[in-house]
C-alpha cells in the first residue's frame, strides 16, 4: 500500500517565517551593513536588493564539542605506503593537517563572512524601518494635472474616423427588425392565407389575386426600408481623464566650497538617497539634477557632485538660479513634480541670503511640490538659516532642518515629512 | 501472409510493453507507480517488512526546506533554520553542492521526498534506497524499535510547532527564541543513553502537558523551599543532589531548574524529545545508509535480472550508484574521511558473499555465518546492531584489504604520528576495533555529567567533564555555560579533575568575580 502525492504545488515558501527570523535576529548587523551599503551605491540605484555581510563568529551556535591536545585514533581508507610503526612528522605548529586528523569541524570558528543577499523589499524595509514614512498623499499628487484621453462609450455623433462599425451595424439590425416586424407579421398572415386558398378545391381567382397584390405590397415596402441609416451610426467616444503624472524631478543642491568636507557630503548624500527612496515609493519615473555651487552654480554628475572638492566662497543663491533656469528650460511644472533637497553648511555671503529667499518665494517655491533645506553643522547658524526660517514661516511647501550628526538623518527625514501630512489633514 | 506478418509484430510489441518498463527518463505518476509495484514485489521477496510509504513529489526549493528544517517535515520556527536555509540555498546556487535526491522521515507512514527533477531511473533508484531501504531498517532495527515511536512522531511535531507558535504568541519571540537557543545548546545533552523513552503520542501530550507544568512547578517549589535557618553557614553538605550525576542536562534542568516558567519547561521538553528522536539516527548512519544502499542495488539489479529494466536504466542507475558509494583514498583532493554509504553498503555485500561464497579465511573468522542462508543473516545484522557493533561484527579482513584500512595513532604529545596498524594479518583486528571506535558516539561526543546543584546554599550548579584521551573540552565551553546559565539561572561552572585529583574549575557562568564563600 502505497500513497503518491504530488506536493509541488504546496507553498514553496515553507522557510519564509524562518528567513525573517533570522533577518530579526541579526537585525543591528544586518543594519550596519545596510548603512554601510548606502554610501556604497549610486542614489538612483534602487533596485537591486543587497548582500549582507555577517562575520561567521556571530552566527555559531555553541555546542560542547572536543577541543585540542589528547590522543587520537583513526582509521583511513587506501594504504599505499605505510607499515605499521611508520612514523610521519606533523608539520611544524598546526596540528591535525597530516592524514585529514581534524575532528569534527562544527565550533563556527571558521573566518569566512556570512553572506546572503537581501531583496529589495526587505532593503527598504530595513533602511526605513525607523522611519514612519509619512504618505504623501494624493493631495500632493491632485494639483498636477496631465489628461489622458480614455474611451467613453459610444455617441451619436462623430468623426467617421471614429466609426464603430459592430456598433452602427448592430444599431441597423435592431432599427430593421423594429420598423419591418408588423409588416412581416401581415405578411405571413397573407401568405398562409394564400396557401390555405390554394388547398381549397374551390377556384378562389379573385382572391388570390388580391393577396398577392398585398404581398408584393409589403414585400416592397420591406425592402423599401433601409440597410444602414445615418441614425444607426455610432462613433465611439473618448472623453479627457486627468492623470496624475508619474514623473518627478528631484533637485539636488549643495555646496561644495572649501569648507563642506567629505565627511559632510556623506551626510548630505544619504539624505538625497532617502528622498529618492521615498520618491521612488509613489512617483514612476524620477529625474535628478545635481547642482552644486560655490559662487557660481554648475549642473554635474552624480559622481562629480559627490567626490569633487572646490575651493572658494560661497553664494547660494547661483544653485537657485539654475534650479529655476533648469525648470523653466526643462521641466515644466504642469507636467513635472518638483521636488528640491538643498544641503549646505550654513557658509553663505551674507549679503546674498535676502536674495536667496526672494528667489524661493517668488520664482521656486510656487512651481515646486517641496523644498527642504538641511544644514549640516554644528556651528551656529548664519544668515542664510534665518532668511531660510523665515521662508519656512510662510510657506508650507518648504522645511528646513539642522542635522548635526549622521544618526540625525532619519529623524530629521522623518520630521519633514511628517509636517506635510499634518498639514495635508 | 502481410497481414500475419503484421500480427506477430503487434503481439511481439505487446510482449515487450509487458515485460520492460518504460526507460524515457520523464517520469510520470503512472510510471512510478509501475515501478514502485515492482520494487514492492521483489522487496516483500526478500522479506523486507516496511511501514505504509507516502510517497511526495517535491521541487528543488521544497528540498532545500526540507534541509533547512533537519528533514523535519514540520518544525517549529526558528532563525537557525533560516539560516540553514540560506547556506543551503547559497551553496545549491553556486552550484557547490548539489541536493540529496531524496529525504525519508522515520515516520509511519513512512514519508519519503522525490525530487521533481530525477529522472525516471533515479526516482526508481531513490523508492527502492529510501522507500524499501530505510523504511525496512526503521522498522526492524532494534534502536529504531525501543527507542522512537514511528507512530506519534509528526503529530508530536504538530503539537511542538503549535505549542511554540503560541509560547510565542503569550511571551514575546524573544524569550522563545533565547529558550530555544539555550536549548539547541544542549540539545546533544538531553539524551537517555541508557533508558529507555516513554511513548510519545499527541493526545496524551496535549491532555497532560498542562497537568505536567502545574505539578512540575509544585515539585520544584518543593525542592527549593528555603528555611530560613538552614541557609546560615552551612557550606558542608550532608547529602548531595542529584545523588548520582545526570547526563541528560536538558532533562534534569526540566525537571529542578528553580525559576523556569512551566511553558519553559515545556520548550526544554521538546527540545530534548526531539534530540532523542534523531540519537538512534546518529549511532546507525553506516548501517543505515549501507543498507538502504544494498537494497537499491539488490532490487534493481534483480529487476534487471527478470527483464523488467533496460539497459540504458541500467547504466543510468550503475553511474549514480557508483557516484554514491565511492570511497576516495585518504591522499585523494576529495577525501573526507569514510563514506559511510561505501562502508556500509560494501560490508552489507561482503557478509552476503561470506555467506554464499565463503573462503577459507571467511571460515576461520566467521564460522557461525560463513555458508549460512544469506537472507537470514542479513536480516539479523540489520535488527541487532548498530554502527559500532556492527564494524567490531561483521568487518571482514578481505574488506580491510579491499579498502586498504590503516589506523593512524596520534598523541599530542608527540611530534610525529604513529602508523598503529596497517591491512595485514597482525593488523585486523586493531584497525576494525580503532574503526568501530570511530563510530562509537560516547567517544566523539563530550562526557559531561551534572554532579552537583548546590540546593541549601547559593543554589550553585556544578557540572564535570570527563575527557576521552586527554582531549580538552572545546573553546565554545563559555558560550555553552551562558545557555546552561540562562536557564538554570544560577552560577553553574565546569570542573575537571586535575593530574593531581583535584577538581579544576574550566569553565564558569558568570565568569569568575573571585567571590569567597561566606
Amino acid at each position: 500500500m502505497t500513497n503518491f502525492i504530488d506536493r509541488r504545488l504546496n507553498s514553496k515558501n515553507k522557510s519564509t517565517v524562518n528567513r525573517q527570523r533570522f533577518l530579526r535576529r541579526y537585525k543591528n548587523q544586518i543594519k550596519k551593513s545596510v548603512s554601510d551599503a548606502i554610501n556604497q551605491r549610486g542614489v538612483t540605484d534602487i533596485e537591486s536588493g543587497e548582500n549582507i555581510f555577517i562575520p561567521k563568529k556571530d552566527l555559531s551556535e555553541p555546542i560542547f564539542h572536543q577541543g585540542e591536545g589528547g590522543v587520537r585514533d583513526r582509521v583511513h581508507p587506501g594504504n599505499d605506503q605505510f607499515t605499521t610503526g611508520d612514523r610521519i612528522n606533523k608539520p611544524p605548529k598546526q596540528q591535525g593537517q597530516g592524514g585529514g586528523q581534524g575532528d569534527v569541524s562544527d565550533s563556527g570558528e571558521g573566518e569566512d563572512d556570512f553572506t546572503f543577499s537581501i531583496s529589495k523589499e526587505e532593503y527598504l524595509n530595513l533602511l526605513f524601518e525607523d522611519l514612519e514614512l509619512p504618505n504623501l498623499e494624493k493631495n500632493q499628487l491632485d494639483k498636477l494635472i496631465e489628461y489622458k484621453t480614455v474611451r467613453s462609450g459610444f455617441c451619436a455623433e462623430g468623426l467617421p474616423a471614429n466609426i464603430d462599425i459592430v456598433k452602427s451595424l448592430q444599431g441597423s439590425i435592431a432599427r430593421r427588425i423594429a420598423m419591418t416586424s408588423s409588416k412581416r407579421k401581415q405578411l405571413k398572415e397573407y401568405q398562409q392565407a394564400l396557401e390555405n386558398l390554394k388547398l381549397d378545391k374551390h377556384d378562389h381567382v379573385q382572391e388570390e389575386h388580391e393577396l398577392l397584390k398585398k404581398i408584393k405590397e409589403l414585400e416592397n415596402k420591406i425592402a423599401k426600408v433601409p440597410f444602414i441609416d445615418t441614425f444607426d451610426l455610432r462613433f465611439r467616444n473618448y472623453a479627457k481623464q486627468a492623470v496624475p503624472t508619474s514623473k518627478a524631478v528631484m533637485f539636488c543642491l549643495m555646496d561644495v566650497s572649501g569648507s563642506m568636507d567629505q565627511a559632510t557630503k556623506e551626510m548630505a548624500k544619504r539624505f538625497y538617497i532617502l528622498l529618492f527612496l521615498f520618491l521612488s515609493r509613489t512617483y514612476k519615473n524620477i529625474d535628478v539634477v545635481y547642482i552644486r555651487h560655490h559662487t557660481q552654480a554648475k549642473e554635474v554628475d552624480e559622481h562629480e557632485f559627490f567626490y569633487s572638492q572646490e575651493t572658494g566662497g560661497t553664494i547660494a543663491s547661483s544653485a537657485l538660479e539654475l534650479m529655476d533656469e533648469i525648470i523653466n528650460e526643462r521641466y515644466n511644472d504642469k507636467q513635472w513634480n518638483i521636488y528640491g533637497a538643498q544641503a549646505s553648511d550654513g557658509d553663505n555671503w551674507a549679503d546674498d541670503s535676502p536674495h536667496c529667499k526672494s528667489l524661493l518665494v517668488n520664482n521656486i517655491l510656487p512651481k515646486t511640490r517641496y523644498f527642504s533645506y538641511i544644514e549640516i553643522t554644528q556651528r551656529a547658524h548664519q544668515t542664510l538659516w534665518q532668511n531660510y526660517h523665515e521662508v519656512a514661516q510662510t510657506h508650507a511647501n518648504f522645511a528646513i532642518r539642522d542635522i548635526k550628526e549622521v544618526s540625525d538623518i532619519y529623524p530629521v527625514f522623518r520630521e519633514l515629512f511628517k509636517k506635510n501630512t499634518k498639514n495635508a489633514a | 501472409m502481410e497481414r500475419g506478418d503484421n500480427m506477430t509484430i503487434k503481439n511481439e510489441k505487446a510482449l515487450e510493453q509487458t515485460k520492460s518498463l518504460d526507460d524515457c527518463p520523464d517520469w510520470t505518476f503512472d510510471l512510478l507507480e509501475q515501478y514502485q509495484a515492482e520494487i514492492d514485489r521483489v522487496a516483500k521477496h526478500y522479506r523486507l517488512e516496511t511501514y505504509t510509504n507516502q510517497i511526495e513529489v517535491i521541487t528543488a526549493e521544497q528540498m532545500m526546506d526540507a534541509y533547512a528544517s533537519i528533514g523535519m517535515p514540520i518544525g517549529y520556527s526558528h532563525w537557525t533554520f533560516g539560516k540553514k536555509f540560506i547556506q543551503t540555498e547559497q551553496t545549491y546556487k553556486r552550484g557547490q553542492m548539489g541536493l540529496a535526491y531524496e529525504i525519508v522521515i522515520n515516520s509511519n507512514p513512512c514519508i519519503s521526498y522525490l525530487m521533481e527533477e530525477n529522472t525516471m531511473p533515479m526516482q526508481a533508484l531513490v523508492m527502492a534506497h529510501a522507500c524499501y531501504g530505510h523504511n525496512s531498517f526503521f522498522k526492524g532495527n532494534y534502536l529504531f524499535k525501543s527507542w522512537t515511536d514511528a507512530s506519534s512522531i509528526i503529530d508530536y511535531l504538530l503539537f511542538s510547532k503549535n505549542y511554540i507558535a503560541q509560547c510565542e504568541e503569550k511571551y514575546g519571540i524573544s524569550e522563545v527564541e533565547a529558550t530555544l537557543d539555550a536549548c539547541h545548546a544542549l540539545m546533544n545533552h538531553g539524551v537517555d543513553r541508557y533508558k529507555r523513552p516513554q511513548k510519545i503520542s499527541l493526545d496524551e501530550e496535549l491532555k497532560r502537558q498542562e497537568e505536567r507544568a502545574e505539578y512540575l512547578q509544585s515539585q520544584v517549589n518543593a525542592l527549593w523551599r528555603t528555611l530560613p535557618e538552614m541557609k546560615k553557614k552551612q557550606n558542608t553538605k550532608q547529602y548531595h543532589f542529584p545523588s548520582e550525576p545526570q547526563e541528560n542536562i536538558l532533562y534534569f534542568i526540566e525537571k529542578n531548574a528553580p525559576l523556569l516558567k512551566p511553558w519553559q519547561r515545556e520548550i526544554v521538553r521538546i527540545v530534548r524529545k526531539i534530540s532523542q528522536y534523531f540519537y538512534p539516527q546518529k549511532q546507525t548512519q553506516v548501517m543505515n545508509e549501507g543498507w538502504a544502499c544494498f537494497w537499491h542495488y539488490t532490487i534493481l539489479n534483480h529487476l534487471y535480472d527478470e527483464g523488467l529494466v533496460t539497459d540504458k536504466f541500467m547504466l543510468e542507475f550503475l553511474h549514480s550508484h557508483t557516484n554514491v558509494v565511492a570511497q576516495p583514498e585518504y591522499n585523494s583532493k576529495f577525501y573526507s574521511g569514510i563514506n559511510p554509504y561505501a562502508l556500509g553498503f560494501n560490508m552489507f555485500i561482503d557478509i552476503r558473499r561470506i555467506c554464499e561464497h565463503p573462503t577459507e579465511e571467511d571460515k576461520r573468522y566467521f564460522p557461525e555465518i560463513a555458508g549460512s542462508n544469506w537472507l537470514d543473516t542479513i536480516h539479523f545484522a540489520m535488527e541487532n546492531f548498530k554502527d559500532e557493533s556492527f564494524i567490531s561484527q561483521y568487518l571482514s579482513p578481505k574488506l580491510i584489504r579491499d579498502f586498504k584500512l590503516f589506523h593512524i595513532h596520534d598523541d599530542a604529545k608527540d611530534n610525529f604520528v604513529e602508523i598503529g596498524a596497517i591491512h595485514n594479518e597482525q593488523g585486523y583486528q586493531q584497525v576494525k576495533h580503532k574503526l568501530a571506535n570511530q563510530y562509537n558516539l560516547s567517544n566523539l561526543e563530550v562526557n559531561i555529567q551534572i554532579i552537583d546543584a548546590n540546593i541549601d546554599g547559593d543554589r550553585a550548579l556544578t557540572l564535570r567533564y570527563i575527557p576521552y584521551n586527554d582531549i580538552e573540552l572545546g573553546k565554545s565551553k563559555t558560550e555553552v555555560l551562558k545557555h546552561l546559565h540562562y536557564l538554570w539561572q544560577f552560577d553553574v561552572k565546569i570542573v575537571q579533575e586535575k593530574a593531581n585529583g583535584e577538581d579544576e574549575v574550566i569553565a564558569q557562568c558568570p565568569e569568575a568575580t573571585t567571590k569567597k564563600g561566606d
